[in-house]
């Protein structure tokens, strides 16, 4: 049977503000099949705080999931925010006593999240030209941050994503000239391998709440963070799909590569050059290429039966154009 | 085939009754009921064009190894050449070649997405 959240909410109200204290506007924000994200207001006699809930809703299993646990994800945004990089505050770890399973609550960050209207509405037309700076400076605090021993991040160079992917690429039963090409061509042109840093692992437009007056108010859903190579966050922001139908603008749709860069530099992050990041935007495509290849596989298969999975399946042609552009231009 | 009506008429018809009970779905059902339209429309467009784009693509995947085939046993050869390294990035054609193919299923599954060779 499914948890009543609302009733342990309400029920985690009195242990973090105190008898008195009940929850107003409770609701679910995603329809993750493995994550849930709620907002609530905690209304208690000494003032009312805005909250986010994170749980999972599955099992989880820590040795086969590309995921981290909630608590490792606790861990690293304490981490982060330690360092100055605009992460969600933590206010609760989730114990066995609250009933919401595996779970954290952060305050709630005022902004908008949707890739769409952050690339087109013109309430952002003011601080989109300050936006790929900000993000590269986020980068460099996020990298530069030790990471935590108790969250036990996994390591994946190029050679590690291009053989899970390619394994998940095979599994599918799919043939895709552009794929079989983009695998080969990645393993010729590796870079050289280098120190493992802290990555955020799903640093996009999409995954960054902006404010549209002070920009990136906070960076979100760090369940997919590792230890790797740095360029791998700055080429993810890059990819084509999420430019929101501004190829123009290749970070996130919204800036430049020169300005994440030179933000990546002037917060002390390393000087990288852009050929890395493109070689990193081009895995970064081939990996939403196999991505979708697998939601259509978990509709096939009958693991999910919402119309978006089959659906997303047809969104492979659009990184194989994408691949394509990167392999003619020399990546 | 029969053409009154055209399978993708059937699909349009669908598609526009969705859009009429549109309105008085909740948020979420609304969404995937845009989606439905979406997946309705790239069923319309593959009737259409779909059997010019596999010709088209069976007719440049013959020039790239040298003999025809059908779509299917081409595609198996042209992959199996790909991940071998036989045929790669810098071979003659390969790319433009890849690139029709690709453009003609894009056509077909997403005709308005925007990438960095459309700017």
């Amino acid at each position: 049977m499914a948890l009543d959240v609302p009733a342990a909410l309400s029920r985690l109200a009195i242990r973090l503000a105190g008898e008195g204290a009940r929850v107003e506007g409770a609701q679910r924000l995603t329809g993750g099949a493995s994550m849930e994200t709620w907002a609530f207001d905690i209304c208690a006699p000494k003032g009312r705080q805005a909250l986010i809930l994170r749980r999972r809703a599955g099992a989880f299993d820590p040795d086969n999931s590309r995921s981290t646990s909630l608590a490792a994800e606790a861990a690293l945004i304490r981490a982060v925010g330690a360092r100055g990089a605009p992460a969600p505050v933590l206010v609760h770890l989730c114990e066995e006593a609250d009933g919401l399973g595996e779970a954290h609550v952060t305050r709630r960050v005022g902004g908008e999240t949707l890739g769409r209207k952050i690339v087109g509405d013109p309430r952002f037309d003011a601080v989109r030209p300050r936006l790929a700076r900000q993000c590269g400076e986020i980068l460099a605090q996020i990298h530069a941050t030790p990471p935590p021993p108790e969250a036990r991040l996994k390591t994946a160079d190029a050679a590690v994503e291009l053989d899970r992917y390619e394994e998940a690429y095979r599994a599918s039963g799919a043939e895709r000239p552009v794929l079989e090409l983009a695998f080969r061509h990645l393993r010729t042109h590796a870079p050289e391998p280098r120190a493992a840093v802290l990555l955020h692992g799903d640093f996009r437009n999409g995954n960054l709440m902006i404010d549209p007056q002070a920009g990136v108010a906070a960076v979100l859903d760090w369940e997919l963070s590792h230890l790797g190579d740095p360029a791998e966050d700055l080429g993810w922001i890059c990819v084509n799909s999420w430019r929101f139908g501004r190829p123009d603008r290749p970070v996130g749709g919204f800036g430049g590569y020169n300005e994440l860069l030179a933000g990546y530099r002037d917060a002390g992050g390393e000087a990288i050059p852009l050929s890395r990041v493109r070689y990193w935007q081009a895995l970064g495509s081939l990996k939403w290429g196999v991505m979708c290849l697998m939601m259509y596989a978990s509709w096939a298969t009958g693991a999910e039966a919402s119309v978006e999975r089959p659906m997303i399946g047809r969104r492979v042609s659009e990184t194989e154009i994408d691949l394509l552009n990167l392999l003619e231009a020399g990546l | 085939m029969i053409t009154h009506p055209k399978p993708e008429e059937l699909a349009e018809a669908v598609a526009r009754w969705i859009e009429q009970i549109r309105p008085e779905l909740a948020p979420r059902n609304a969404f995937l009921a845009r989606v439905a339209i979406n997946a309705l429309a790239a069923v319309g467009r593959e009737l259409a064009q779909g059997e010019a784009a596999k010709a088209a693509a069976v007719d440049r995947i013959s020039g790239l190894l040298g003999h025809g085939g059908t779509y299917e046993g081409l595609t198996w050869e042209l992959c199996e050449a790909l991940r071998s390294g036989t045929l790669d990035a810098q071979t003659p054609g390969l790319l433009a070649a890849l690139r029709a193919n690709v453009l003609d299923q894009l056509a077909i599954d997403q005709p308005s997405y925007r990438h960095e060779g459309n700017i």
